[in-house]
Protein backbone atom coordinates (compact mmCIF):
# COMPACT_ATOMS: atom_id res chain seq x y z
CA UNK A 1 0.00 0.00 0.00
CA UNK A 2 1.11 3.51 -0.71
CA UNK A 3 0.53 5.83 2.20
CA UNK A 4 -1.61 8.83 1.24
CA UNK A 5 0.94 11.26 2.68
CA UNK A 6 3.29 10.36 -0.13
CA UNK A 7 1.06 12.15 -2.58
CA UNK A 8 -0.18 14.89 -0.30
CA UNK A 9 0.15 17.82 -2.68
CA UNK A 10 0.39 16.48 -6.18
CA UNK A 11 -0.99 19.61 -7.80
CA UNK A 12 1.58 21.90 -6.19
CA UNK A 13 4.32 19.56 -7.25
CA UNK A 14 2.99 19.21 -10.76
CA UNK A 15 3.30 22.90 -11.40
CA UNK A 16 6.74 23.36 -9.83
CA UNK A 17 9.52 23.90 -12.39
CA UNK A 18 11.39 20.75 -13.31
CA UNK A 19 14.85 20.25 -11.83
CA UNK A 20 15.91 18.05 -14.70
CA UNK A 21 14.54 18.12 -18.23
CA UNK A 22 15.53 15.49 -20.74
CA UNK A 23 14.77 15.91 -24.44
CA UNK A 24 15.53 13.44 -27.20
CA UNK A 25 18.17 11.70 -25.10
CA UNK A 26 20.03 8.93 -26.85
CA UNK A 27 23.03 7.00 -25.59
CA UNK A 28 25.28 4.80 -27.69
CA UNK A 29 28.29 2.70 -26.82
CA UNK A 30 30.11 2.58 -30.14
CA UNK A 31 27.55 1.06 -32.50
CA UNK A 32 25.35 -0.32 -29.74
CA UNK A 33 22.35 1.80 -28.84
CA UNK A 34 21.60 1.77 -25.11
CA UNK A 35 18.90 4.40 -24.98
CA UNK A 36 16.98 6.44 -27.54
CA UNK A 37 14.34 9.13 -27.74
CA UNK A 38 13.84 9.73 -24.05
CA UNK A 39 11.83 12.83 -23.09
CA UNK A 40 11.00 13.42 -19.47
CA UNK A 41 10.99 15.95 -16.65
CA UNK A 42 12.07 15.32 -13.09
CA UNK A 43 10.34 17.70 -10.73
CA UNK A 44 11.82 19.19 -7.62
CA UNK A 45 11.29 17.23 -4.41
CA UNK A 46 9.86 14.17 -6.02
CA UNK A 47 11.11 10.63 -5.98
CA UNK A 48 11.26 9.63 -9.61
CA UNK A 49 11.30 5.87 -9.96
CA UNK A 50 12.73 4.07 -12.98
CA UNK A 51 11.93 0.42 -13.37
CA UNK A 52 12.62 -2.02 -16.16
CA UNK A 53 14.45 -5.24 -16.95
CA UNK A 54 18.20 -5.53 -17.40
CA UNK A 55 19.68 -3.67 -20.39
CA UNK A 56 16.77 -1.27 -20.48
CA UNK A 57 19.16 1.69 -20.31
CA UNK A 58 18.44 2.68 -16.70
CA UNK A 59 22.04 3.00 -15.54
CA UNK A 60 23.08 4.69 -18.78
CA UNK A 61 20.36 7.24 -18.12
CA UNK A 62 21.85 8.06 -14.71
CA UNK A 63 25.30 8.37 -16.21
CA UNK A 64 24.05 10.97 -18.64
CA UNK A 65 22.57 13.05 -15.82
CA UNK A 66 25.83 13.74 -14.01
CA UNK A 67 28.09 13.38 -17.04
CA UNK A 68 29.90 10.27 -15.89
CA UNK A 69 30.32 9.31 -19.53
CA UNK A 70 34.06 9.86 -19.52
CA UNK A 71 34.53 6.69 -17.48
CA UNK A 72 33.03 4.59 -20.22
CA UNK A 73 35.03 4.42 -23.42
CA UNK A 74 33.03 5.18 -26.59
CA UNK A 75 29.97 6.36 -24.66
CA UNK A 76 28.15 8.87 -26.85
CA UNK A 77 25.32 11.07 -25.61
CA UNK A 78 22.84 12.77 -27.96
CA UNK A 79 19.95 15.07 -27.14
CA UNK A 80 19.80 17.53 -24.27
CA UNK A 81 19.74 17.20 -20.52
CA UNK A 82 19.29 20.32 -18.45
CA UNK A 83 19.92 20.44 -14.74
CA UNK A 84 18.52 23.45 -12.84
CA UNK A 85 18.05 25.19 -16.18
CA UNK A 86 21.53 24.58 -17.59
CA UNK A 87 22.44 22.22 -20.39
CA UNK A 88 24.81 19.70 -18.83
CA UNK A 89 26.54 19.21 -22.18
CA UNK A 90 27.82 22.78 -22.14
CA UNK A 91 28.83 22.95 -18.51
CA UNK A 92 32.58 23.48 -18.47
CA UNK A 93 33.10 22.72 -14.82
CA UNK A 94 31.93 19.12 -14.59
CA UNK A 95 33.22 18.89 -11.05
CA UNK A 96 30.86 21.62 -9.90
CA UNK A 97 27.97 19.85 -11.67
CA UNK A 98 28.79 16.54 -10.03
CA UNK A 99 29.13 18.11 -6.63
CA UNK A 100 25.43 19.07 -6.87
CA UNK A 101 24.45 15.51 -7.73
CA UNK A 102 24.88 12.68 -5.26
CA UNK A 103 25.29 9.15 -6.60
CA UNK A 104 24.79 5.83 -4.86
CA UNK A 105 26.10 2.91 -6.88
CA UNK A 106 24.65 -0.64 -6.92
CA UNK A 107 27.60 -2.11 -5.04
CA UNK A 108 28.66 0.05 -2.12
CA UNK A 109 31.98 1.77 -2.67
CA UNK A 110 33.52 2.53 0.71
CA UNK A 111 36.57 4.52 -0.25
CA UNK A 112 39.81 3.26 1.33
CA UNK A 113 39.63 5.98 3.97
CA UNK A 114 38.31 6.11 7.50
CA UNK A 115 34.55 6.35 8.02
CA UNK A 116 35.02 9.96 9.07
CA UNK A 117 37.16 10.81 6.05
CA UNK A 118 34.69 9.14 3.69
CA UNK A 119 31.95 11.52 4.78
CA UNK A 120 34.26 14.52 5.21
CA UNK A 121 35.81 14.08 1.75
CA UNK A 122 33.30 16.10 -0.20
CA UNK A 123 33.18 19.05 2.25
CA UNK A 124 36.97 19.03 2.26
CA UNK A 125 37.05 19.11 -1.52
CA UNK A 126 34.87 22.22 -1.30
CA UNK A 127 37.58 23.72 0.89
CA UNK A 128 36.06 23.20 4.34
CA UNK A 129 38.88 23.03 6.90
CA UNK A 130 37.27 23.67 10.26
CA UNK A 131 37.27 20.56 12.44
CA UNK A 132 34.12 21.66 14.25
CA UNK A 133 32.20 22.15 11.00
CA UNK A 134 33.42 18.84 9.60
CA UNK A 135 32.51 17.04 12.84
CA UNK A 136 29.03 18.47 12.61
CA UNK A 137 28.61 17.52 8.93
CA UNK A 138 29.86 13.98 9.52
CA UNK A 139 27.52 13.41 12.45
CA UNK A 140 24.51 14.94 10.70
CA UNK A 141 25.01 12.95 7.49
CA UNK A 142 25.66 9.69 9.30
CA UNK A 143 22.53 10.25 11.39
CA UNK A 144 20.42 10.98 8.32
CA UNK A 145 21.74 7.80 6.69
CA UNK A 146 20.78 5.83 9.84
CA UNK A 147 24.36 4.75 10.41
CA UNK A 148 25.53 7.03 13.23
CA UNK A 149 24.62 4.77 16.15
CA UNK A 150 26.50 1.84 14.67
CA UNK A 151 29.74 3.64 13.89
CA UNK A 152 29.97 6.60 16.26
CA UNK A 153 32.60 4.82 18.37
CA UNK A 154 34.83 3.87 15.48
CA UNK A 155 34.81 6.78 13.10
CA UNK A 156 38.52 6.35 12.46
CA UNK A 157 38.06 2.73 11.33
CA UNK A 158 38.35 1.95 7.63
CA UNK A 159 35.10 2.52 5.73
CA UNK A 160 35.83 -0.39 3.44
CA UNK A 161 35.74 -2.80 6.42
CA UNK A 162 32.07 -2.16 7.20
CA UNK A 163 29.44 -4.72 6.25
CA UNK A 164 27.72 -4.34 2.87
CA UNK A 165 24.60 -2.74 4.32
CA UNK A 166 26.64 -0.38 6.46
CA UNK A 167 28.86 0.56 3.54
CA UNK A 168 25.81 1.38 1.45
CA UNK A 169 24.52 3.66 4.18
CA UNK A 170 28.01 5.15 4.36
CA UNK A 171 27.86 5.95 0.66
CA UNK A 172 24.46 7.55 1.21
CA UNK A 173 25.90 9.62 4.06
CA UNK A 174 28.76 10.56 1.76
CA UNK A 175 26.36 11.58 -0.99
CA UNK A 176 24.40 13.67 1.53
CA UNK A 177 27.59 15.41 2.65
CA UNK A 178 27.69 16.98 -0.81
CA UNK A 179 24.40 18.70 0.07
CA UNK A 180 23.17 17.64 -3.35
CA UNK A 181 20.07 18.98 -5.05
CA UNK A 182 19.65 15.68 -6.82
CA UNK A 183 20.33 12.20 -5.50
CA UNK A 184 20.75 9.33 -7.96
CA UNK A 185 20.27 5.85 -6.56
CA UNK A 186 21.20 2.95 -8.82
CA UNK A 187 19.72 -0.28 -7.49
CA UNK A 188 21.05 0.59 -4.07
CA UNK A 189 19.58 -2.44 -2.34
CA UNK A 190 21.31 -5.17 -4.38
CA UNK A 191 23.93 -5.82 -1.71
CA UNK A 192 21.83 -4.83 1.27
CA UNK A 193 19.74 -7.00 3.57
CA UNK A 194 15.96 -6.41 3.68
CA UNK A 195 15.92 -4.83 7.13
CA UNK A 196 18.58 -2.29 6.17
CA UNK A 197 16.79 -1.71 2.88
CA UNK A 198 13.64 -0.75 4.76
CA UNK A 199 15.63 1.61 6.98
CA UNK A 200 17.21 3.27 3.96
CA UNK A 201 13.80 3.58 2.34
CA UNK A 202 12.52 5.41 5.42
CA UNK A 203 15.51 7.73 5.14
CA UNK A 204 14.71 8.42 1.49
CA UNK A 205 11.12 9.33 2.27
CA UNK A 206 12.43 11.85 4.80
CA UNK A 207 14.96 13.24 2.34
CA UNK A 208 12.33 14.07 -0.25
CA UNK A 209 11.50 17.19 1.72
CA UNK A 210 14.96 18.54 1.01
CA UNK A 211 16.02 17.17 -2.33
CA UNK A 212 15.03 15.37 -5.49
CA UNK A 213 15.67 11.67 -5.90
CA UNK A 214 15.96 9.49 -8.97
CA UNK A 215 15.56 5.89 -7.93
CA UNK A 216 16.56 3.21 -10.40
CA UNK A 217 15.42 -0.13 -9.14
CA UNK A 218 14.71 -3.60 -10.39
CA UNK A 219 12.45 -4.19 -7.43
CA UNK A 220 9.05 -3.19 -8.68
CA UNK A 221 7.66 -3.05 -5.17
CA UNK A 222 10.39 -0.68 -4.09
CA UNK A 223 9.32 1.81 -6.73
CA UNK A 224 5.75 1.32 -5.57
CA UNK A 225 6.69 2.08 -1.97
CA UNK A 226 8.82 5.13 -2.69
CA UNK A 227 8.27 6.78 -6.03
CA UNK A 228 5.84 9.59 -6.74
CA UNK A 229 6.00 8.90 -10.45
CA UNK A 230 7.46 5.87 -12.11
CA UNK A 231 8.99 5.50 -15.55
CA UNK A 232 9.12 2.13 -17.25
CA UNK A 233 12.19 1.60 -19.43
CA UNK A 234 12.34 -1.25 -21.89
CA UNK A 235 14.92 -2.05 -24.55
CA UNK A 236 16.45 1.42 -24.52
CA UNK A 237 13.16 3.32 -24.64
CA UNK A 238 11.06 5.03 -22.04
CA UNK A 239 7.76 3.25 -22.49
CA UNK A 240 5.70 5.38 -20.13
CA UNK A 241 5.78 7.70 -17.16
CA UNK A 242 2.82 7.47 -14.84
CA UNK A 243 2.06 8.49 -11.25
CA UNK A 244 3.07 5.46 -9.25
CA UNK A 245 -0.27 5.02 -7.56
CA UNK A 246 -2.07 4.90 -10.87
CA UNK A 247 0.51 2.65 -12.50
CA UNK A 248 0.18 0.08 -9.76
CA UNK A 249 -3.58 0.17 -9.57
CA UNK A 250 -4.17 -0.94 -13.13
CA UNK A 251 -3.64 2.47 -14.73
CA UNK A 252 -0.53 1.69 -16.77
CA UNK A 253 -1.02 3.16 -20.25
CA UNK A 254 1.08 0.60 -22.09
CA UNK A 255 0.23 -3.11 -22.00
CA UNK A 256 3.96 -3.98 -21.76
CA UNK A 257 4.16 -2.11 -18.46
CA UNK A 258 1.30 -4.10 -17.04
CA UNK A 259 2.95 -7.31 -18.21
CA UNK A 260 6.21 -6.34 -16.54
CA UNK A 261 4.53 -5.34 -13.31
CA UNK A 262 2.75 -8.64 -13.17
CA UNK A 263 5.99 -10.48 -13.72
CA UNK A 264 5.22 -11.89 -17.16
CA UNK A 265 8.73 -11.01 -18.31
CA UNK A 266 11.93 -9.37 -17.04
CA UNK B 1 59.61 -22.62 -1.52
CA UNK B 2 62.34 -22.85 -4.15
CA UNK B 3 62.99 -19.16 -3.51
CA UNK B 4 63.68 -19.89 0.14
CA UNK B 5 66.05 -22.72 -0.83
CA UNK B 6 67.88 -20.44 -3.24
CA UNK B 7 68.28 -17.72 -0.66
CA UNK B 8 69.45 -20.17 1.97
CA UNK B 9 71.90 -21.64 -0.57
CA UNK B 10 73.34 -18.26 -1.49
CA UNK B 11 73.59 -17.35 2.17
CA UNK B 12 75.43 -20.59 2.97
CA UNK B 13 77.80 -20.22 0.01
CA UNK B 14 78.75 -16.66 0.87
CA UNK B 15 78.99 -17.55 4.54
CA UNK B 16 81.19 -20.61 3.95
CA UNK B 17 83.63 -18.64 1.78
CA UNK B 18 84.17 -15.99 4.40
CA UNK B 19 83.54 -17.86 7.59
CA UNK B 20 86.97 -19.12 8.56
CA UNK B 21 88.51 -15.67 8.53
CA UNK B 22 85.52 -13.94 10.03
CA UNK B 23 85.42 -16.45 12.82
CA UNK B 24 89.10 -16.41 13.76
CA UNK B 25 90.79 -13.14 12.93
CA UNK B 26 88.21 -10.49 12.11
CA UNK B 27 86.77 -8.03 14.56
CA UNK B 28 83.17 -7.39 13.58
CA UNK B 29 83.31 -3.99 15.24
CA UNK B 30 86.29 -3.04 13.13
CA UNK B 31 84.66 -4.34 9.98
CA UNK B 32 81.46 -2.38 10.53
CA UNK B 33 82.82 0.80 12.08
CA UNK B 34 86.54 0.93 11.26
CA UNK B 35 87.05 3.79 8.86
CA UNK B 36 90.09 2.54 6.97
CA UNK B 37 89.82 0.05 4.16
CA UNK B 38 93.41 -0.85 3.32
CA UNK B 39 93.41 -4.54 2.46
CA UNK B 40 96.80 -4.45 0.73
CA UNK B 41 98.67 -2.42 3.33
CA UNK B 42 100.87 -4.02 5.96
CA UNK B 43 99.28 -4.72 8.32
CA UNK B 44 96.02 -4.77 6.31
CA UNK B 45 93.04 -2.82 7.65
CA UNK B 46 89.55 -4.10 7.01
CA UNK B 47 87.31 -1.27 8.16
CA UNK B 48 84.29 -1.26 5.82
CA UNK B 49 82.69 1.90 7.17
CA UNK B 50 83.81 3.97 4.14
CA UNK B 51 82.05 1.48 1.86
CA UNK B 52 78.92 1.26 3.98
CA UNK B 53 78.72 5.05 4.26
CA UNK B 54 79.38 5.43 0.52
CA UNK B 55 76.62 2.96 -0.29
CA UNK B 56 74.19 4.71 2.04
CA UNK B 57 74.96 8.19 0.69
CA UNK B 58 74.68 7.17 -2.93
CA UNK B 59 71.48 5.21 -2.32
CA UNK B 60 69.95 8.17 -0.49
CA UNK B 61 70.76 10.54 -3.36
CA UNK B 62 69.47 7.98 -5.84
CA UNK B 63 66.13 7.79 -4.02
CA UNK B 64 65.86 11.58 -3.84
CA UNK B 65 66.13 11.52 -7.62
CA UNK B 66 64.13 8.39 -8.38
CA UNK B 67 61.12 8.65 -6.06
CA UNK B 68 59.74 11.99 -7.30
CA UNK B 69 60.62 11.13 -10.88
CA UNK B 70 59.06 7.68 -10.90
CA UNK B 71 55.95 8.61 -8.90
CA UNK B 72 55.29 11.61 -11.10
CA UNK B 73 55.75 9.46 -14.19
CA UNK B 74 53.53 6.69 -12.82
CA UNK B 75 50.76 9.14 -11.89
CA UNK B 76 50.93 10.77 -15.30
CA UNK B 77 50.94 7.52 -17.25
CA UNK B 78 48.41 5.76 -15.04
CA UNK B 79 45.94 8.54 -14.28
CA UNK B 80 46.22 11.26 -16.90
CA UNK B 81 47.66 9.96 -20.17
CA UNK B 82 45.16 8.45 -22.57
CA UNK B 83 45.13 6.02 -25.46
CA UNK B 84 48.09 6.08 -27.84
CA UNK B 85 50.14 8.49 -25.76
CA UNK B 86 49.87 6.17 -22.80
CA UNK B 87 50.96 3.13 -24.80
CA UNK B 88 53.94 5.00 -26.23
CA UNK B 89 55.02 6.21 -22.82
CA UNK B 90 54.84 2.71 -21.41
CA UNK B 91 57.00 1.34 -24.21
CA UNK B 92 59.45 4.17 -23.69
CA UNK B 93 59.71 3.48 -19.98
CA UNK B 94 60.31 -0.20 -20.62
CA UNK B 95 63.04 0.71 -23.11
CA UNK B 96 64.68 2.92 -20.48
CA UNK B 97 64.61 0.03 -18.02
CA UNK B 98 66.49 -2.10 -20.53
CA UNK B 99 69.53 0.15 -20.91
CA UNK B 100 72.56 -1.87 -19.71
CA UNK B 101 74.19 -0.55 -16.57
CA UNK B 102 77.58 -0.16 -18.22
CA UNK B 103 75.99 2.36 -20.58
CA UNK B 104 74.76 4.31 -17.58
CA UNK B 105 78.29 4.10 -16.20
CA UNK B 106 79.69 5.63 -19.37
CA UNK B 107 77.07 8.38 -19.20
CA UNK B 108 78.15 9.07 -15.63
CA UNK B 109 81.81 9.06 -16.57
CA UNK B 110 81.70 11.00 -19.83
CA UNK B 111 78.59 13.16 -19.64
CA UNK B 112 77.47 13.72 -16.05
CA UNK B 113 81.01 14.00 -14.67
CA UNK B 114 82.13 16.97 -16.80
CA UNK B 115 78.73 18.66 -16.33
CA UNK B 116 78.91 18.45 -12.53
CA UNK B 117 82.54 19.46 -12.62
CA UNK B 118 81.86 22.69 -14.47
CA UNK B 119 78.51 23.52 -12.83
CA UNK B 120 79.78 23.19 -9.27
CA UNK B 121 83.44 23.99 -9.96
CA UNK B 122 84.75 20.70 -8.62
CA UNK B 123 88.07 18.99 -9.08
CA UNK B 124 86.33 15.80 -10.07
CA UNK B 125 82.80 15.24 -11.33
CA UNK B 126 82.91 11.62 -10.21
CA UNK B 127 81.27 11.73 -6.80
CA UNK B 128 78.28 10.79 -4.66
CA UNK B 129 76.03 13.20 -6.56
CA UNK B 130 77.00 11.78 -9.93
CA UNK B 131 76.58 8.15 -8.85
CA UNK B 132 73.33 9.01 -7.06
CA UNK B 133 71.83 10.72 -10.11
CA UNK B 134 72.91 7.89 -12.40
CA UNK B 135 71.52 5.27 -10.02
CA UNK B 136 68.33 7.27 -9.59
CA UNK B 137 67.83 7.43 -13.35
CA UNK B 138 68.55 3.71 -13.59
CA UNK B 139 66.10 2.79 -10.86
CA UNK B 140 63.34 5.18 -11.96
CA UNK B 141 61.92 3.17 -14.92
CA UNK B 142 61.41 -0.06 -13.00
CA UNK B 143 60.05 1.89 -10.03
CA UNK B 144 57.67 3.66 -12.41
CA UNK B 145 56.43 0.32 -13.70
CA UNK B 146 55.84 -1.04 -10.19
CA UNK B 147 54.22 2.19 -9.01
CA UNK B 148 51.95 2.25 -12.05
CA UNK B 149 50.91 -1.33 -11.31
CA UNK B 150 50.05 -0.23 -7.78
CA UNK B 151 47.91 2.59 -9.16
CA UNK B 152 46.27 0.26 -11.64
CA UNK B 153 45.31 -2.06 -8.78
CA UNK B 154 43.12 0.68 -7.29
CA UNK B 155 39.57 -0.27 -8.32
CA UNK B 156 38.04 1.98 -10.97
CA UNK B 157 34.92 2.18 -8.79
CA UNK B 158 36.91 4.24 -6.25
CA UNK B 159 37.81 6.79 -8.89
CA UNK B 160 34.25 6.84 -10.16
CA UNK B 161 32.82 7.29 -6.67
CA UNK B 162 35.26 10.07 -5.86
CA UNK B 163 34.60 11.85 -9.14
CA UNK B 164 30.88 11.52 -8.54
CA UNK B 165 31.48 13.51 -5.36
CA UNK B 166 32.78 16.32 -7.53
CA UNK B 167 36.49 15.66 -7.09
CA UNK B 168 38.85 16.69 -9.88
CA UNK B 169 41.22 14.12 -11.36
CA UNK B 170 44.06 15.47 -9.30
CA UNK B 171 42.00 15.44 -6.09
CA UNK B 172 41.00 11.86 -6.80
CA UNK B 173 44.65 10.90 -7.17
CA UNK B 174 45.74 12.73 -4.05
CA UNK B 175 42.95 11.82 -1.67
CA UNK B 176 41.91 8.36 -2.81
CA UNK B 177 44.25 6.64 -5.25
CA UNK B 178 47.50 7.32 -3.40
CA UNK B 179 45.92 6.35 -0.08
CA UNK B 180 44.90 2.98 -1.45
CA UNK B 181 48.08 2.36 -3.42
CA UNK B 182 50.43 3.11 -0.52
CA UNK B 183 51.64 -0.47 0.10
CA UNK B 184 52.37 -0.93 -3.60
CA UNK B 185 54.17 2.40 -3.75
CA UNK B 186 56.29 1.41 -0.75
CA UNK B 187 57.16 -1.75 -2.61
CA UNK B 188 58.27 0.35 -5.56
CA UNK B 189 60.57 2.43 -3.36
CA UNK B 190 62.01 -0.71 -1.76
CA UNK B 191 62.67 -2.28 -5.09
CA UNK B 192 64.42 0.92 -6.07
CA UNK B 193 66.53 0.86 -2.93
CA UNK B 194 67.39 -2.76 -3.60
CA UNK B 195 68.39 -1.87 -7.15
CA UNK B 196 70.51 1.04 -5.94
CA UNK B 197 72.20 -1.08 -3.26
CA UNK B 198 73.00 -3.89 -5.60
CA UNK B 199 74.10 -1.93 -8.68
CA UNK B 200 77.82 -2.31 -9.25
CA UNK B 201 79.43 -1.29 -12.49
CA UNK B 202 77.66 2.03 -13.05
CA UNK B 203 78.46 3.17 -9.51
CA UNK B 204 82.05 2.03 -9.81
CA UNK B 205 82.42 4.22 -12.90
CA UNK B 206 80.51 7.26 -11.65
CA UNK B 207 81.42 7.43 -7.97
CA UNK B 208 85.17 8.00 -8.29
CA UNK B 209 85.72 4.95 -6.08
CA UNK B 210 87.52 6.75 -3.26
CA UNK B 211 87.89 4.54 -0.16
CA UNK B 212 86.90 7.18 2.36
CA UNK B 213 83.57 7.98 4.01
CA UNK B 214 82.08 10.90 2.03
CA UNK B 215 81.47 14.14 3.90
CA UNK B 216 79.20 15.71 1.28
CA UNK B 217 77.58 14.83 -2.02
CA UNK B 218 80.54 16.39 -3.80
CA UNK B 219 83.01 13.89 -2.33
CA UNK B 220 84.01 10.84 -4.28
CA UNK B 221 83.01 7.59 -2.58
CA UNK B 222 83.09 3.83 -2.93
CA UNK B 223 80.31 1.31 -2.42
CA UNK B 224 80.35 -2.24 -1.07
CA UNK B 225 79.40 -3.76 -4.40
CA UNK B 226 81.94 -1.79 -6.40
CA UNK B 227 84.70 -2.74 -3.96
CA UNK B 228 83.87 -6.42 -4.22
CA UNK B 229 83.84 -6.22 -7.99
CA UNK B 230 87.08 -4.24 -8.17
CA UNK B 231 89.08 -6.29 -5.69
CA UNK B 232 87.87 -9.87 -5.83
CA UNK B 233 89.82 -10.63 -9.01
CA UNK B 234 93.06 -9.42 -7.46
CA UNK B 235 92.74 -11.06 -4.06
CA UNK B 236 94.45 -14.39 -3.50
CA UNK B 237 91.85 -17.16 -3.34
CA UNK B 238 91.11 -18.15 0.27
CA UNK B 239 93.40 -15.43 1.58
CA UNK B 240 92.22 -12.96 4.21
CA UNK B 241 91.41 -10.29 1.66
CA UNK B 242 89.46 -12.75 -0.47
CA UNK B 243 87.49 -13.92 2.52
CA UNK B 244 86.74 -10.49 3.87
CA UNK B 245 85.18 -9.57 0.53
CA UNK B 246 82.78 -12.46 1.02
CA UNK B 247 82.02 -11.18 4.50
CA UNK B 248 81.21 -7.86 2.83
CA UNK B 249 78.83 -9.71 0.58
CA UNK B 250 77.20 -11.10 3.68
CA UNK B 251 76.90 -7.60 5.13
CA UNK B 252 75.24 -6.45 1.91
CA UNK B 253 72.92 -9.41 2.07
CA UNK B 254 71.98 -8.65 5.69
CA UNK B 255 71.37 -4.97 4.94
CA UNK B 256 69.00 -5.66 2.05
CA UNK B 257 67.34 -8.40 4.09
CA UNK B 258 66.69 -6.07 7.02
CA UNK B 259 65.43 -3.30 4.73
CA UNK B 260 62.91 -5.74 3.33
CA UNK B 261 61.87 -6.90 6.79
CA UNK B 262 61.53 -3.33 7.97
CA UNK B 263 59.46 -2.39 4.96
CA UNK B 264 57.27 -5.42 5.36
CA UNK B 265 56.73 -4.46 8.97
CA UNK B 266 55.90 -0.86 8.09
CA UNK B 267 53.43 -1.89 5.40
CA UNK B 268 51.71 -4.40 7.67
CA UNK B 269 51.66 -2.04 10.62
CA UNK B 270 50.03 0.68 8.56
CA UNK B 271 47.42 -1.67 7.27
CA UNK B 272 46.47 -2.82 10.74
CA UNK B 273 46.14 0.74 12.04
Amino acid sequence: MVSPSLHATPTARDTAPALVTVRGLGIRYGAKVALQGVDLDIRRNEIFGIIGPANAGKTSFLRALNRMDEFVPHMQIDGTVTFAGRDVRTIRNLYALRSHIGVVFPLPVGLPLSIYDNVALSPRLRGERSKAVLDEIVERCLRRAALWDEVKDRLQGLGSLLSGGQQQRLTIARALSQEPELLLLDEFSIAVDPVTTMRIEEVLKELRRELTIVLVTNLVQQARRLADRTAFFLGGRCVEITPTERMFSGGATDPRTADYLEGRFG
Amino acid sequence: MSAILFIAGIFLFIGSQGMEFAWNRLSITELLFGDRWEPTADPPRYGAWPLIAGTAWITAVAMLVAVPLSFAAAIYVGEFAKGKQREWLKVLIELLAAIPSVVWGVIGLQVMGPILQSVFGLQSGLNVLNAGIILGLMAAPIMTTIAEDALKAVPESYREAAEALGATRWQVVRKVVLAHARPGLSAAVLLGIGRAFGETIAVLMASGHRLMPPGSVFDSAATITATIAAELGEAAVDGDHYQVLFVLGLVLFLITFSINLLADWIVRGRRRA
